[in-house]
């Protein structure tokens, strides 16, 4: 019993010594699950360790046998399980890649450098919104699940353009309140993210986390500093390497130009200048 | 037991693969993934003078084979380099070399005085081939007569082992190559990237916030061979052979079409552990072919 103890003590410890270690790994692919004809959750799994992945880490896919896709895929991870040693991203099938990342064989290989990018700010019992679109909503439960760990009261706000291209809520549900709006109004309240009526009336929280597309983190992040609220969004930009090398897809920052792929993809968004 | 090791014009690397500039941090950067100690050498980041902010985003596009950047020399500057990162990375048992570049000779001769001073470092890479920045860069190497000024400014303050990184976006490499061999260079490294562009059909509007950028990746690997045979057989100066390496069948063809050392770029993006892999390849390939010393492939392509 003592020494079952103490090998989960020095796990722990292992763990937390390895924590900002990156590493090339390879995966199998376990399963698919469809969300509709182009949003897919894929689960990798493996037989050794799984690094310790913090809310907002994300990994570069190698696509297999595709010749006309050549960089890596940088990908948010959805979730990880350390005991059944999976990891699941959540992704949209929107360029050759990531249609290639959708339709690989069951248990073939696919290999990934990770964890990448830093993570979330996350305090103490903090109220805080978590507002995201497109596949801006990957990293929430991760996120979510760390925030209540840790005493915070979440509320998710989930912008799309119909009730089609809203997923995951019922993830999210298991973490907090999931408002929505569609722009077309076929699901929640009608119009974008930033007009729904969480903004309006008494707002009470004390923090604002937000990704998707570029112009509504923008908004949020707008939001955010007229109700003096402080704000994290964590962007998307275009990258090759994944690991600071290639200096390809830097964000203008307060500091200068940095890195999304090693200062980021989390900025607070009063450090950018966008 | 196979030698791999190979002599850049009196500087001895323990074997030929180094890292190219811009595509492999400062090394920090991998030192995850690989023991930086097993490289030949680092050409580390672009440098030049002043911090530079570099371009706008987008600066990459994904092309067949390859891909476009327009980073534009990003960097905190040569005394940043100096004081801060060099510092750091000197502990490992490789060779340092620092890539500069400048707007103006002047600031090239500037960034290569500082470098004369700092012990451990015993040669730089003089970049006359950026494709990416608006003033200076390329505009040096795809000239003979500038190319020819630039290098003997910097060979008259400069007294460790001094490398030309050719520009591909020329006519005849070979006459700048004679051009800088004439004025002082100890060696060449090429080819740098091929200026190239990507627009977005849909939008109609140029990928890159520069609109044309450098090509890099496989997609380039013919050219560059070419240039490093051509280049081989028009001077006596040792070459560094760049361009597409992907794997060590890539880099013992540059060997043996001139090169005495490689480096690998781009392939570092997508497999970070690509260039100990390519040691161990070149080791493999030496020892299936029977070679003692990988410096006898220099130049040995069967005619």
């Amino acid at each position: 019993m003592n020494l079952k103890i103490n090998l989960k003590i020095n796990l722990k410890i292992n763990q937390k010594i390895r924590n900002k270690m990156k590493r090339i790994q390879d995966f199998k692919v376990k399963n698919y699950r469809w969300l509709n004809d182009d949003n897919y959750i894929l689960t990798l799994s493996t037989n050794s360790n799984i690094e310790k992945i913090e809310p907002g880490n994300f990994a570069e896919l190698k696509v297999p046998d595709s010749p006309d896709v050549f960089l890596r895929r940088p990908i948010s991870v959805l979730d990880v399980d350390y005991h059944t040693k999976t990891l699941d991203f959540y992704i949209k099938a929107i360029g050759k890649g990531t249609r290639k990342l959708g339709s690989l064989d069951i248990d073939s290989d696919l290999n990934i450098v990770y964890p990448l990018g830093n993570s979330f700010k996350i305090l103490n019992n903090k109220k805080v919104l978590i507002v995201g679109g497109g596949s801006g909503i990957a990293p929430f439960i991760l996120l979510a699940s760390e925030l209540i760990k840790k005493g915070c009261e979440v509320t998710f706000l989930i912008g799309a353009r119909t009730k089609n291209d809203v997923f995951l809520t019922d993830e999210f549900s298991k973490f907090g309140n999931v408002l929505v709006t569609t722009e077309d109004g076929s699901m929640g309240e009608k119009g974008l993210v930033t007009r729904h009526s969480v903004f309006k009336g008494n707002f009470d929280f004390d923090f604002i986390y937000t990704c998707g597309p570029d112009p509504m983190m923008k908004a949020v992040a707008q939001i955010a500093d007229e109700k003096n609220v402080s704000c994290e969004a964590s962007l998307e930009n275009m990258m090759a390497c994944g690991i600071g090398a290639c200096l390809c897809c830097v964000t203008p920052t307060v500091r200068g130009n940095e890195c999304v792929c090693t200062e980021g993809p989390v900025f607070n968004s009063k450090d950018l200048k966008w | 037991m196979v030698d791999l090791g190979v002599n850049i014009a009196g500087l001895k690397l323990k074997n030929p693969v180094t890292t190219a500039s811009g595509t492999f941090g400062f090394g920090e950067e991998f030192e995850d993934f690989i023991d930086l100690n097993r490289l030949g050498g680092i050409f580390v980041k672009g440098l030049t003078l002043k911090n530079r902010e570099g371009n706008d985003y987008p600066r990459m596009a994904e092309t067949p084979s390859g891909m476009l950047n327009a980073v534009g020399l990003q960097n905190k500057g040569i005394d940043y380099f100096i004081n801060t990162i060099y510092p750091k990375i000197r502990k490992w048992d490789t060779e340092i070399f620092p890539n500069i570049n400048g707007s103006i000779v002047e600031e090239y001769i500037e960034v290569a005085e500082k470098l004369n001073e700092v012990e451990g470092i015993n040669a730089i890479e003089l970049n006359i081939s950026c494709p990416n920045v608006k003033e200076g860069g390329m505009a040096f190497g795809v000239s003979c007569p500038s190319a020819v000024a630039v290098t003997k400014a910097i060979r008259n303050v400069y007294s460790g082992t001094l490398i030309v990184k050719l520009s591909p976006n020329v006519t005849d490499i070979t006459e700048i190559a004679k051009g800088v061999e004439g004025a002082g260079a100890d060696a060449v490294s090429l080819i740098n990237t091929l200026l190239g562009m990507a627009i977005d059909a849909d939008t109609k509007k140029p990928i890159l916030s520069t609109i044309t950028g450098g090509l890099s990746g496989p997609a380039i690997k013919p050219i560059a061979l070419r240039m490093v045979w051509q280049v081989y057989n028009a001077v006596k100066i040792p070459i560094v052979g760049i361009g597409g390496i992907m794997n060590a069948t890539d880099a013992i063809e540059f060997m043996l079409a001139g090169s005495s050392a490689i480096q690998v770029g781009t392939a570092n993006f997508i497999d970070p552990q690509i260039s100990t892999k390519i040691i161990d390849g070149i080791e493999d390939y030496c020892k299936q072919h029977s070679i003692d010393n990988v410096s006898d492939l220099i130049g040995g392509m069967i005619v």
